[in-house]
């Protein structure tokens, strides 16, 4: 018997606002559910349909979603903090100090910004670890193994960036030590470490360049690479699970080498 | 004769043809272009002024510094160090990735927090991961009397200044 809201909802499809947003309509039947995956905008990166087995939590332990859940996040926070934190020299320390002690909520929203950064970090190692003792690597998607490569290493320029943001003695020092390493590339490295300090030393020119690149050339670049990450996903046959590849792509088990070797 | 020549075949292999010859022309500027781009861009990102420190710092007078004494200018990274054979200056800053380094007065050598290299008195390293001695800095004296050193010019260790 349909209740009252579900009548509503149902007529809420119906109407022409509705079906000019969402042209699959209000059906439930497998056309119109994969419609409704296949024609918005943002679902469409992901597969109309998935089998059972590969959204179990066993086959990922959902390692990937909550790096990406993490990084939503970290989006979320980071934002609300750039509405107090000025990146100059006078400024940054004390905003960070306001931060925690003056701003309501700030404390809360620094601290979840700063968890959430050390999470996602994790959060990656272990996505990475997982797909690779799974073998999830190999091909078709050894070019989806390259683009997560990719995002590890965005993932750790993010996180080494807004390090300096503090600018405290330990923001200091590290970025000091870190932009001296960056110094050792042959060839290049000198003139690599002045264009990011933007100068000799960490100084005010470095503490602007790494906040733009923090808040904006990094997390750009993430989602950029992200979006890909995600598309790449449905155009190799989904996420990996054992059972469902093709018994080609399986890797020889020892017992069947051996016997093929007789 | 001169209609022979011009009626030769166009060897296909040597000519250009307009197309390709259009195509290589519109490809090439796209190339300078590209690469002017880049330049344009590699020098905005390097700033012609830089707001930081002169290198030459004014560290007073030679009667403030007592014989066997190291005093470290944590401001300019240097350290002014009287011996017994006159005044020198070091780069207080680590050759190892660039951290400031302190005098230990109790063991008598200059030691890097961030990751323990050690250096003797003069500079030489003792330990740890530095890959050179600290560099002796240009000190000289002033018409004002006041003794100087440049931390942009490094000059050969034990070159005393004496007063």
């Amino acid at each position: 018997m349909p209740s009252g809201f579900t009548t509503f909802v149902e007529g809420l499809g119906r109407t022409r606002v509705w079906r000019s947003i969402f042209r699959s309509g209000a059906g439930q039947s497998t056309l119109h559910r994969s419609l409704a995956i296949q024609q918005s905008v943002f679902l469409h990166l992901f597969p109309t349909k998935v089998r059972k087995r590969m959204i179990a939590v066993g086959a990922t332990w959902y390692l990937g979603i909550l790096t990406l859940g993490t990084f939503l996040l970290l989006v979320i926070t980071g934002i609300l903090l750039m509405l107090y934190y000025h990146p100059s020299v006078p400024q940054a320390y004390a905003d960070i100090k306001d931060l925690k002690y003056v701003v309501s909520s700030g404390l809360f929203l620094r601290n979840l910004h700063r968890w959430s950064a050390h999470a996602m970090v994790f959060l990656a190692f272990a996505h990475m670890f997982r797909v690779f003792y799974r073998g999830a690597y190999r091909p078709p998607r050894e070019f989806n193994w390259v683009v997560g490569v990719i995002l590890l290493l965005v993932t750790l320029l993010l996180s080494y960036t807004g390090y300096l943001l503090p600018w405290d003695q330990l923001a200091f020092w590290a970025i000091t030590v870190g932009s001296n390493i960056s110094a050792a590339v042959p060839v290049v490295g000198d003139k690599f470490h002045f264009l990011l300090l933007g100068g000799n030393q960490v100084n005010a020119n470095a503490l602007l360049r790494f906040y733009v690149l923090h808040c904006a050339i990094l997390p750009l670049t993430a989602v950029l690479f992200l979006v890909v990450h995600l598309w790449r996903i449905r155009k190799d046959g989904g996420l990996y699970v054992r059972k469902s590849e093709p018994k080609d792509v399986e890797e020889p088990q020892a017992g069947v080498m051996a016997k093929e070797k007789q | 004769m001169t209609p022979e020549i011009t009626a030769k075949p166009i060897d296909s292999e040597e000519e250009l043809s307009r197309r390709s010859f259009f195509a290589k022309l519109g490809l090439g500027s796209l190339g300078i272009a590209a690469a002017g781009t880049v330049m344009f861009y590699y020098r905005y990102l390097s700033p012609n002024v830089l707001f930081e420190a002169s290198p030459v710092v004014n560290v007073g007078k030679a009667e403030n510094y007592p014989v066997n004494s190291v005093t470290l200018d944590a401001t300019s990274g240097i350290y002014l160090i009287h011996a017994a054979e006159g005044f020198f200056s070091l780069n207080a800053v680590c050759t190892h990735l660039g951290c400031l380094t302190a005098w230990k007065p109790e063991e008598g050598t200059i030691a890097c927090p961030c990751h323990g290299s050690r250096f003797s008195r003069e500079g030489q390293k003792l330990a740890g991961p530095a890959p050179k001695p600290l560099p002796w800095l240009k000190t000289w004296m002033s018409d004002e009397g006041n003794l100087m050193v440049d931390r942009s010019v490094t000059i050969p260790s034990r070159q005393f200044l004496r007063v």
